[in-house]
C-alpha cells in the first residue's frame, strides 16, 4: 500500500528517529522548534494576563506597591537572579556540544543546568517559608504592619502568583532536563538528531527571561522610592 | 461524474481498498488513533454531543420564554439553562466545531501532508477536550451553574452560590486543548506542504484556519488567567476584582473580552474559509480576489484584539477608550465586508448548482451580512447604549454564530461527507433541510432585533406583557429551526449504511482533497502530491490527464 | 408605555431628549443594512439563476479579481463606517456629558431593587418620580453586584458598578409611566429588578414633592453623619492653619487637591469616596495618613449621603469653626436642583 510507495521515494535513509508522517528529519526539527516558539508565544500571553494585572494594581497603588516590596528578600532574589543566568549558560553549552556530538560535555552541562535549576527553586523555597513565618501569605491569616493591609495584600498575592507560576514552570523545565539527561546517557541525541536538546534550550531560556522580568518589578520597585 | 480523479472505486469492486475507516475496526484502534482524520471524527462525536446538550437547553428558553411570567422553570434554573447554553454553544461546540472537525480532518490533506506536524498532541487534544467539557458538564448536572457564560464578578466571586469553580476549571482545561491545536496547525502549515503548495496556491480555507489559530494561540491563555483568577477570588478572596479589597470589577471585563471578543472569529473565521470553498466549487470559478479574501481573515485576527472595549461602553469606562474601541470595531468591519463582495462577485459568470452545500453557503452570506451590519450599531456609540444587553445584542450575535457558523458548519458537513464517509446522502432531503433551517432561523432571531430596540433586556426570565407576542414568533421559529437541525441527523446517519458509495471527487472541486479516494486511505495519498496548480483552477477531464492528478511525478522533491 | 400596552410597536416610546438623536442614528443604520442586505442578497440571487449550470461539465472563463473592484468595495464600506462612528460619537458625548444643573438624584441598587432619594429627602424603591422639561442627573452606585440602570424609551442605559459611582442624565419631555429596568445580569430575581419612572408636569411634581416632604434632605441627613462619625474633630474650616488635623472639606468638591506623591487628583464623587473608605490610598500634602478607614460602618446611601453634604459646603474665611455652614441654605452654586424646585421645605437646618 501506500508506505511502502512512499519509502521507496526517500533519497535520505530512515533514521529511527523519524516520525513517519515527516519527509526527512529537517521537516521534523523545523516543525519542532517553530512549534516550541509558538508554545512560547501562548506563555508569553499566558503570564501577560498576570503582567497586566501588575501594571494596572501598580498604577492605581504606586506607594503600596514600593512599600510592600521591601518586604521582599532582595539578597536571595539577587543570588537566584545569578543562578538562572548562569544555568542558561550552561544550557546554551550544552545545546552546543548537542550539535556537535560530544556526548560526555552535552551530559555535563545538562547535569549543571538541573542542578542550578534545582538551586534556585531551592532558594524559592527559603524564601517562601519566611513570607509564611512573617504572615505574609494571602488570605485569612495575612498579617502586615505597613500602612493599606489590603492593598499590600494584592501586591502579595501578585508575588506570590507570579513567581509560583514561574517556579512552576522551573519544575518542569528541571523534569525534562532529567529526560535529556536520560536518553543523552542512553546515546539517542546526535549531531543529526539533537531537536529535542535544542528545543528544551529554548524553553531553558524563556523560563529565565520571564525571572529576568520578575525581578525587577517585584522585589526592585521600592529601591527609588524610600531613599 | 467525477472526472479529476484516478481511482474512483467502482460501486461494488471487488478488490478492497484500505481507507482510514477500515485500517483498524477496534476501539482501541480509534481510541489511542494517530490519524487526523479519525481524530477529526471523534472530534464530531464530542461536538455533536455537547451541540445536543446546548440545543436541549435552547429548547427550554424557548418553551419557557413564550409566556410573560415565569411558569415552566423556577427563575434559579432558567438562569442555569442560558448560563449553560452560553456555555455549552461556545466553548464546546462552536470553538473546536469547524476547527477541529474539518481543520482537522481537511487541513492536512489540503496541503498535501500525511499527518498534521504532532499527531500525538494532536490526540491528546481531544482528551484534554473530552476531559474538560465532560468535567464541565458534570457540574453542570450535578449543580449547575448561573453567572451567565460571561461570568461577571462581583456575582460570580462573592455572590453565586452554584458550581462557578467547578465550570471555569473545566473551561480553562478545554482552553489547552484548543491552544494546541492551533499550535499544531500552524506548524503543519508552515513546515508540512507539499511540494509545490506554495503560500498562494493554499486554498483559503487553510488561510482562514491559519489566522484563526493564531487568535487561538495568543488569546487562550488570557482567557485562562483570568478563569484562574476568578477561581482564586472564589476561594481565597484575594480581593483583585473586589472592590471591598481594592480590587476593580470591571478589570475582569477587560480580561474576558480580551480573549472573548477574538473568540468569536474563532467561531466565524473558519466558517468564512469553508464558504471560501463551497461558493468556488458550486461556481467552478477561483474566488475573486484571492489575496484579498486570505489577508482579510489575517486582519480580521488582528484587528479582533483591538476591539474588547466594545463590549463596555455602558461599564463606566472613559468615554475616551470608548471610542478609540469603537474606531477599531469598524476597521474590523471592512475585511468582513470585502470578503462578503468578493464572494459574490466570485458567483459573477459562473455555473452555479444548487446542490446542498451551496445552498448552505448562500444563506450564510445572507445571514453573515445581517449578523454583520447590525454588528455596525452596536459598534456606534450612541445607539450602543441604548441596545447594549439587550435582544438586540442577542438578535446579533446568533445571526453571526447560528446563522453564520452554524449554517457553514452544515454547509461544510454536507459537502465533505461523502469524502469523510465515502457515502452519498440524498440530495432532496438535504435541500429541504437547508431551506427549513433559514426559514425557522429567521423566524426565531428577527423578531428578537424588534425586541432588543424595544428595551427587552437580556438575561430576562420575565418580562412585560408587551413583548409576548414577538417572543411566542420567536419561539415558534425556534421549533422549526429543531426539525431542520434533526434533519440531517437522521439522513445522514443513514446514508452510512444506505447511502450510495460516494466517488472521489463527486462535485468536481479542485482541492487536493478531493483528488484522494473517498474516503482516503491511511497516510491520505498514495504517494506525496506534487503541486503546480492554483487554487481553485478548475479543469476539464483531458486537461486534468495531462497534468495527472497528483502532479507530475518527475518534478524533484521538495527542497 | 402608558397602561394598557395592547397595540403591536416596532419601536419604543421616544420620552426624553434624548430619544430623537438615538432614534435618528438607528434610522441611518437601517437604511445601510436595507441598502446592503438588498444589494447583496438580490446580487447573488440574480446570478444564481443568471449563470445556473447548464451542463453537467462546464468550466466558466476564470476570472482572478480586480484591483478598481477591491478598491471600490474597501473605501465605500470605510467611509461609510466612518460617518456612523462620527455621527455614533456625536451621541455618545451627549449622552456622557453630565449637565451640572441638574436634579439631582441618588441611586443605590441592590439585588433586586432600586432605591432612589431625592435632593429635598424623598425616598422611593422601584418608582422615581420626576418633572417633565428638567435635566435629571443620577449618581448611582451599589451595595452588591453590578447592576445597570436602563430606561428603553429615554434611550438611556448606565452600568451601575459596586466601589464606584456612575453617573448619568436625562430629560424626559412626555409625562407618563415608563418601565426601569435592571440590564446587568444580576443573579435570581434580575428580571424582576424592574421599576417605573414617573414623569410629571412640573406643577404635578411640585405637589408630588411637597406632599411628600416629610423626610430630611441627603445633604441634612449628611450633616448628621458628619457629626455622628466625628469627622468634624479632624476636618476643621481652614484645614491645618485652623489646628485641624485634617484637610478643610469646604469648598474641596470639583477642585484639584495636591497628593502627598506630587500628583494631582480632582476631589470628585469617587475620590470623597475612596478617601472615607480607603484614607490611605491618596494622602494630602502636608498631612499624614492618621484617619482610620469608616469600611463597614457607612452603608452605602449614608456614604451618598456624607458626599452630598460635603458638595454642599462652601469655604467660609476664617470662622475656624468645627461645622462649616452647609451651602444651600443661601448660596448658590451645588443644590441648584432644590433650590430651582421652588421647594423651601428641607433646606434649613
Amino acid at each position: 500500500m501506500a508506505q511502502s510507495e512512499a519509502t521507496a521515494q526517500h533519497s535520505v535513509v530512515h533514521h529511527p528517529a523519524l516520525a513517519h508522517h515527516f519527509e526527512n528529519l529537517e521537516q521534523q526539527r523545523e516543525a519542532s522548534t517553530l512549534g516550541m516558539w509558538i508554545f512560547l508565544i501562548t506563555e508569553i500571553m499566558f503570564f501577560g494576563g498576570l503582567f497586566l494585572a501588575y501594571s494596572i494594581y501598580r498604577s492605581w497603588y504606586p506607594q503600596v506597591f514600593a512599600e510592600a516590596s521591601h518586604h521582599l528578600d532582595i539578597v536571595l532574589g539577587g543570588i537566584n537572579t545569578v543562578v538562572l543566568i548562569t544555568s542558561s549558560l550552561t544550557m546554551a553549552l550544552a545545546v552546543y556540544y548537542s550539535q556537535v556530538g560530544n556526548q560526555r560535555k552535552l551530559i555535563l552541562f545538562l547535569v549543571l543546568t538541573l542542578l542550578l535549576g534545582l538551586t534556585f527553586l531551592g532558594i524559592k523555597v527559603v524564601e517562601y517559608s519566611h513570607k509564611f513565618h512573617d504572615g505574609l501569605i494571602p488570605g485569612v491569616h495575612f498579617r502586615y504592619d505597613g500602612p493599606n493591609p489590603q492593598q499590600a495584600q494584592i501586591f502579595f498575592w501578585l508575588y506570590f502568583a507570579m513567581t509560583g507560576l514561574h517556579a512552576l514552570h522551573m519544575i518542569i523545565g528541571a523534569g525534562i532536563l532529567s529526560f535529556l539527561i536520560y536518553f543523552a546517557w542512553r546515546g539517542r541525541y546526535s549531531p543529526e538528531y539533537h531537536s529535542p536538546v535544542e528545543v528544551s534550550g529554548l524553553y531553558w531560556h524563556f523560563v529565565d527571561i520571564v525571572w529576568i522580568f520578575l525581578f525587577p518589578l517585584l522585589y526592585l520597585v521600592g529601591f527609588h522610592v524610600k531613599g | 461524474m467525477s472526472t479529476a480523479v484516478i481511482h474512483t472505486p467502482a460501486e461494488g469492486a471487488a478488490e478492497p481498498r484500505t481507507t482510514y475507516l477500515n485500517a483498524g475496526h477496534t476501539l482501541k484502534s480509534w481510541l489511542l488513533t494517530l490519524d487526523h482524520k479519525r481524530i477529526g471524527i471523534l472530534y464530531l462525536l464530542g461536538v455533536s454531543f455537547f451541540f445536543l446538550i446546548g440545543g436541549i437547553y435552547a429548547t427550554l428558553i424557548r418553551l419557557e420564554l413564550l409566556t410573560p411570567q415565569g411558569d415552566l422553570v423556577t427563575a434559579q434554573t432558567y438562569n442555569k439553562l442560558f448560563t449553560q447554553h452560553g456555555i455549552m454553544m461556545t466553548f464546546f461546540f462552536l470553538i473546536p466545531s469547524i476547527p477541529a472537525v474539518f481543520g482537522n480532518f481537511l487541513l492536512p490533506i489540503m496541503i498535501g501532508a500525511k499527518d498534521v506536524a504532532f499527531p500525538r498532541l494532536n490526540l491528546l487534544s481531544w482528551y484534554i477536550y473530552m476531559t474538560g467539557a465532560l468535567f464541565a458538564s458534570y457540574a453542570m448536572f450535578a449543580g449547575g451553574v448561573d453567572t451567565g457564560w460571561t461570568f461577571y464578578p462581583p456575582y460570580s466571586t462573592n455572590y453565586a452560590n452554584t458550581y462557578v469553580i467547578a465550570t471555569g476549571l473545566g473551561i480553562f482545561i478545554v482552553g489547552f486543548s484548543s491552544i494546541l491545536t492551533g499550535l499544531n496547525f500552524i506548524v503543519t502549515i508552515h513546515t508540512m506542504r507539499a511540494p509545490g503548495m506554495t503560500w498562494y496556491r493554499l486554498p483559503l480555507f487553510v488561510w482562514a484556519q491559519y489566522a484563526t489559530s493564531l487568535i487561538q494561540v495568543l488569546g487562550t491563555p488570557v482567557l485562562a488567567i483570568t478563569l484562574l483568577l476568578v477561581a482564586l477570588e472564589r476561594t481565597v478572596g484575594v480581593g483583585i476584582f473586589d472592590p471591598r479589597l481594592g480590587g476593580d470589577p470591571v478589570l475582569f471585563q477587560h480580561l474576558f473580552w480580551f480573549y472573548s471578543h477574538p473568540a468569536v472569529y474563532i467561531m466565524v473565521l473558519p466558517a468564512m474559509g469553508v464558504v471560501s470553498e463551497i461558493i468556488a466549487t458550486f461556481s467552478r470559478k477561483p474566488i475573486f480576489g484571492y489575496k484579498f479574501v486570505a489577508f482579510s481573515s489575517l486582519a480580521i485576527a488582528v484587528f479582533g484584539f483591538l476591539v474588547w472595549g466594545h463590549h463596555m461602553f455602558t461599564s463606566s469606562q472613559s468615554v475616551y477608550a470608548g471610542m478609540i474601541f469603537s474606531l477599531i470595531s469598524y476597521a474590523v468591519a471592512i475585511p468582513s465586508a470585502i470578503k462578503v463582495f468578493n464572494w459574490t462577485a466570485t458567483m459573477y459568470r459562473g455555473s452555479i448548482s444548487y446542490d446542498s452545500p451551496m445552498l448552505y453557503a448562500m444563506g450564510f452570506i445572507g445571514l453573515f451580512l445581517i449578523g454583520g451590519l447590525t454588528g455596525l450599531f452596536l459598534a456606534a456609540l450612541g445607539l450602543d447604549v441604548h441596545v447594549h444587553d439587550t435582544y438586540f445584542v442577542v438578535a446579533h450575535f446568533h445571526y453571526v454564530m447560528v446563522g453564520g457558523s452554524l449554517l457553514a458548519y452544515l454547509g461544510a458537513m454536507h459537502y465533505w461527507w461523502p469524502k469523510m464517509t465515502g457515502r452519498l446522502y440524498p440530495e432532496g432531503w438535504a435541500r429541504f433541510a437547508a431551506l427549513v433551517v433559514f426559514v425557522g432561523f429567521n423566524l426565531t432571531f428577527f423578531p428578537q432585533f424588534i425586541l432588543g430596540y424595544l428595551g427587552m433586556p437580556r438575561r430576562y426570565y420575565t418580562y412585560v406583557p408587551e413583548f409576548q407576542l414577538l417572543h411566542v414568533l420567536s419561539s415558534v421559529g425556534a421549533s422549526i429551526l429543531a426539525v431542520g437541525l434533526i434533519l440531517p441527523a437522521i439522513y445522514l446517519l443513514w446514508s452510512l449504511k444506505r447511502g450510495p458509495i460516494a466517488p472521489a471527487d463527486p462535485w468536481m472541486a479542485t482541492g487536493l482533497e478531493w483528488r484522494t479516494s473517498s474516503p482516503p486511505p491511511p497516510e491520505n495519498f498514495e504517494r506525496t502530491p506534487v503541486v503546480t496548480w492554483n487554487a481553485y483552477e478548475f479543469r476539464s477531464k483531458e486537461e486534468t490527464e495531462v497534468i495527472g492528478p497528483m502532479g507530475k511525478p518527475d518534478v524533484s522533491e521538495r527542497k | 408605555m402608558q397602561q394598557v400596552p395592547s397595540e403591536f410597536k416596532l419601536m419604543p416610546e421616544q420620552a426624553s431628549t434624548m430619544a430623537g438623536q438615538v432614534d435618528a442614528l438607528y434610522f441611518y443604520l437601517v437604511g445601510i443594512t436595507l441598502f446592503f442586505t438588498v444589494l447583496i442578497v438580490s446580487g447573488i440571487i440574480f446570478f444564481a439563476v443568471k449563470y445556473r449550470r447548464r451542463s453537467p461539465y462546464e468550466i466558466p472563463r476564470p476570472i482572478a479579481g480586480s484591483m478598481k473592484l477591491e478598491t471600490i468595495w474597501t473605501l465605500i464600506p470605510f467611509l461609510i463606517a466612518m460617518s456612523i462612528f462620527v455621527w455614533g460619537a456625536k451621541v455618545y458625548f451627549a449622552q456622557y456629558r453630565i449637565p451640572k444643573d441638574a436634579l439631582d438624584i441618588y441611586v443605590v441598587g441592590k439585588q433586586w431593587m432600586w432605591k432612589m432619594q431625592h435632593p429635598t429627602g424623598q425616598r422611593e424603591i422601584n418608582e422615581l418620580h420626576i418633572p417633565m422639561g428638567r435635566k435629571v442627573r443620577l449618581t448611582m452606585t451599589t451595595e452588591d453586584v453590578i447592576h445597570s440602570f436602563y430606561i428603553p424609551d429615554f434611550r438611556v442605559k448606565m452600568d451601575v458598578v459596586p466601589g464606584r459611582y456612575t453617573q448619568m442624565w436625562f430629560e424626559a419631555t412626555k409625562p407618563g409611566r415608563y418601565h426601569l429596568f435592571c440590564a446587568e445580569y444580576c443573579g435570581m430575581d434580575h428580571s424582576k429588578m424592574r421599576g417605573t419612572i414617573v414623569v410629571m408636569r412640573p406643577d404635578e411634581y411640585q405637589a408630588w414633592v411637597s406632599g411628600n416632604a416629610s423626610q430630611m434632605s441627603p445633604v441634612q441627613l449628611g450633616e448628621q453623619h458628619f457629626q455622628n462619625l466625628g469627622c468634624a474633630t479632624c476636618h476643621l474650616n481652614g484645614g491645618r492653619d485652623a489646628g485641624g488635623r485634617g484637610p478643610q472639606l469646604a469648598g474641596i468638591f470639583g477642585k484639584p487637591v495636591q497628593l502627598e506623591t506630587g500628583q494631582t487628583v480632582v476631589a470628585d464623587e469617587n475620590y470623597l469616596r475612596e478617601s472615607i473608605l480607603n484614607p490611605g490610598a491618596k494622602i494630602v500634602a502636608g498631612y499624614s495618613a492618621i484617619m482610620p478607614t469608616y469600611q463597614g460602618q457607612v452603608s452605602e446611601e449614608q456614604l451618598l449621603q456624607l458626599i452630598a453634604y460635603i458638595k454642599s459646603l462652601t469655604p467660609q474665611g476664617g470662622s475656624g469653626t468645627a461645622s462649616p455652614t452647609p451651602a444651600s441654605s443661601t448660596s448658590a452654586n451645588m443644590n441648584v436642583g432644590a433650590q430651582a424646585s421652588g421647594s423651601p421645605s428641607g433646606q434649613r437646618r
